[in-house]
């Protein structure tokens, strides 16, 4: 009988040569005379220990990672093929590592278990439940399920998903939109990756169903550039969906119509703020629209659109499927379901940790990240991508939930979470904040365009110790105006960064006043 | 593959006209223009317009807005370098230093010999395994200088070209 091994697919796996190890397991097995079904699975998010390869026994999968190609003789050699568990690299059953053990997997059941384009693999993992039971529903009842489930954009945002997809299915048109926000552009996230490569089933059945919830026939992913792979197992399982009937003109035999096309967007940060984002998709430089009117009015091409982040529409499925309670039992206060959290920068354990909201940041970054990867001690960590605030070590107790967060002036954004040990500047990272939003700013509004650019001239004054009092000032005046007075979050939050590293790591804007700096 | 790479203004018009149909076309025709010819040829400026019904100053802001267009030819790979905080936190800025210097150029500018163009990127979502570039379409994980000179090797080493 043929044994089967899984060698992940997905970006993180290849970019550390799973493909070689891939070839070279075909290769040796083969050789060997062993009889081996090499299945390209997604990854589990387990990213330090990729290429993660797995073995499947009559026990149940068994996991050694990191795999490099050279390891690939002498775990043959020491029985990879029947699970055995001598070799250093071997990890034991792959559910019982500590890491994945310990989440709390809703949205991520499926990754890396399955072949993410396997039609069969996903419906053997209640894939499709969700959109089953969507299909007997009203479209109130489905909006009104996703409400009860108190479940909020995962973009970053945190709007209560069932209030916005209650205003497009109130508002009446002759073409509504589903339009996934897939742009995932802040530093220190993949999750959305991880659903697009490993699951993409999840994202088109959500979709899907959001459609059928506010009436909508027409669906597109907005897919960031930056993600070729994503953009090819997308398109493909899009071709097999339609033909399979969960996408098209009769869904499932209901008669009913859901059409989807990924869009490539093109290395535009400011593309995921949604109104930019359908300016990109309208064929328009990314300009931000003014609000009102909301998109979920007046949207794509003037038409009521749902505009919901890649995790957003991921969640639902699980929703419909297992019930709105089953998702609310899990979180704290309005911060209901689970999140999903990248582990990121300088880690020693980095990857996806899917956790029910309130578990705290030391948590997350102690006991599942393992400290930093160079062994020095953590000094500041970045929630929530570039635009996220610096926490220094006195707010790493605050527990993951949207309010609690707010109340420091940071945000859980998108759930990335970026580790630095104590070689950081931080007059260097508030530096790069205000770079940053120089470069991706859509030039709209005067205090995003023109702030950042003097934000970078100014912490360059400070950071040369030119009448640094007075800068000082300056900068937070600047601060305080991109804040107030931008149009959207770019700018507005843009300063967070930089005004939590000085809140909170003044010494590294005096080092050159102290003459420390080389 | 350099073949393939020549433009015309027929081929460029097929490009357009596979497309034009679409709501919202111009980026997806803009996509296929630079898959196709490695960049957006000057002379597309029109004829995009043309049938597109816009102007040509529209269809040049368009291109100009996104950092992924370029109209200019690129060498035979491109290799972006991730500049993004996650990244940074594991030696992003020396990585890019190095590239540079090993390579003798800037951002958006292309070796002497044509092989290789550098660019910038702010993340490739490969966050937790960094630092990460990008060369053509495939993402390189944990790249240490040392890993950057063996690959920029291996890209720059062309095998011989048997004619015929």
């Amino acid at each position: 009988m043929s044994i089967r091994v899984f060698v992940p697919r997905d970006t993180t796996a290849l970019s550390l040569g799973a493909d070689a190890v891939a070839n070279r397991l075909a290769r040796e097995a083969a050789t060997r005379g062993h009889s081996i079904t090499l299945v390209r699975n997604g990854s589990r998010g387990l990213a330090w220990l990729e290429p993660l390869v797995e073995v499947e026994t009559p026990i149940g999968r068994f996991a050694y990672g990191p795999v490099s190609p050279n390891d690939v003789t002498a775990l043959l050699d020491s029985g990879l093929l029947e699970g055995n568990i001598s070799h250093p690299l071997a990890l034991g059953p792959t559910e019982e590592i500590a890491y994945l053990a310990r989440q709390q997997r809703l949205t991520f059941a499926r990754i890396g278990i399955t072949d993410p384009l396997s039609i069969e693999d996903y419906r053997a993992h209640t894939g499709f439940y969700g959109l089953e039971a969507a299909l007997q529903r009203e479209p109130q009842d489905i909006v009104e399920e996703v409400k009860a489930s108190g479940l909020r954009g995962r973009g970053g945002a945190a709007f209560p998903t069932g209030i916005k997809w209650q205003t497009v299915l109130d508002t009446p048109a002759d073409q509504k939109y589903i339009v996934c926000n897939a742009d995932e552009g802040d530093s220190g996230t993949f999750a959305d990756r991880l659903v697009m490569e490993c699951d993409p089933y999840m994202l088109i059945e959500g979709m899907t169903i959001a459609g059928l919830a506010v009436k909508a026939t027409q669906g597109y992913i907005y897919l960031r550039s930056e993600y070729p792979l994503a953009k090819e197992i997308l398109d493909e399982a899009i071709a097999r969906a339609e033909q399979a009937g969960y996408l098209g003109d009769n869904l499932c035999g209901s008669g009913r119509a859901f059409h989807l096309e990924v869009r490539l967007g093109a290395g535009a940060y400011i593309c995921g703020e949604e109104t930019s984002l359908l300016e990109s998709l309208e064929g328009k430089r990314g300009l931000v629209r003014f609000k009102p009117p909301l998109p979920a009015i007046e949207g794509l091409f003037g038409r009521p659109t749902v505009v919901n982040n890649v995790l957003s529409l991921a969640a639902v499925p699980f929703i419909l499927a297992e019930g709105a309670e089953a998702y609310a039992t899990h979180g704290m206060g309005r911060s209901r379901g689970t999140l999903a959290l990248q582990l990121a920068g300088n880690v020693k354990r980095g990857g996806l940790v899917e956790l029910a909201f309130g578990a705290t940041l030391r948590t997350l970054m102690e006991e599942f990240g393992g400290g930093t990867l160079s062994g020095k001690p953590l000094r500041a960590v970045q929630v929530g991508g570039p635009l996220g605030a610096y926490l220094p070590e006195s707010q790493w107790d605050l527990p993951l939930d949207y309010e609690a967060f707010a109340a420091e002036s940071a945000v859980l954004g998108h759930g990335g979470v970026v580790m630095f040990d104590e070689s950081v500047d931080m007059a260097e990272q508030a530096r790069f904040s205000m770079e940053f939003c120089k470069v991706e700013s859509c030039g709209k509004c005067t205090p995003c365009r023109i702030g950042s650019t003097r934000g970078v001239e100014v912490i360059d004054r400070i950071r040369a110790n030119q009448n640094r009092e007075a800068n000082l000032a300056l900068l937070h005046d600047l601060c305080e105006t991109m804040v107030d007075g931008s149009l959207c979050a770019m700018g507005g939050m843009a300063p967070f960064p930089v005004q939590s590293a000085l809140a909170h790591f003044p010494d590294d804007f005096q080092r050159a006043a102290n003459g420390d700096r080389s | 593959m350099n073949e393939s790479r020549e433009w015309s203004s027929q081929s460029i018009q097929a490009e357009i006209n596979a497309l034009k149909h679409k709501p919202g076309a111009l980026l997806p025709i803009l996509h296929a223009l630079q898959d196709r010819f490695g960049f957006i040829p000057s002379d597309a400026i029109p004829l995009i317009a043309e049938s597109l019904q816009q102007t040509r100053a529209e269809v040049h802001g368009v291109i100009s807005f996104y950092h992924h267009f370029r109209t200019a030819p690129p060498g035979r790979h491109v290799v972006q370098i991730c500049r993004a905080e996650a990244c940074q936190a594991v030696g992003a800025r020396q990585l890019e230093a190095h590239a540079k210097a090993h390579l003798g150029i800037d951002y958006h500018q292309t070796t002497s010999d044509r092989e290789i163009t550098l660019e910038a990127v702010y993340c490739l979502g490969n966050c937790a395994c960094g630092p990460s570039i990008r060369v053509d379409d495939s993402v390189r994980g944990r790249v240490t200088p040392e890993a950057f000179d063996a690959l920029m090797d291996e890209l720059q080493t062309r095998p011989l070209e048997v004619m015929g």
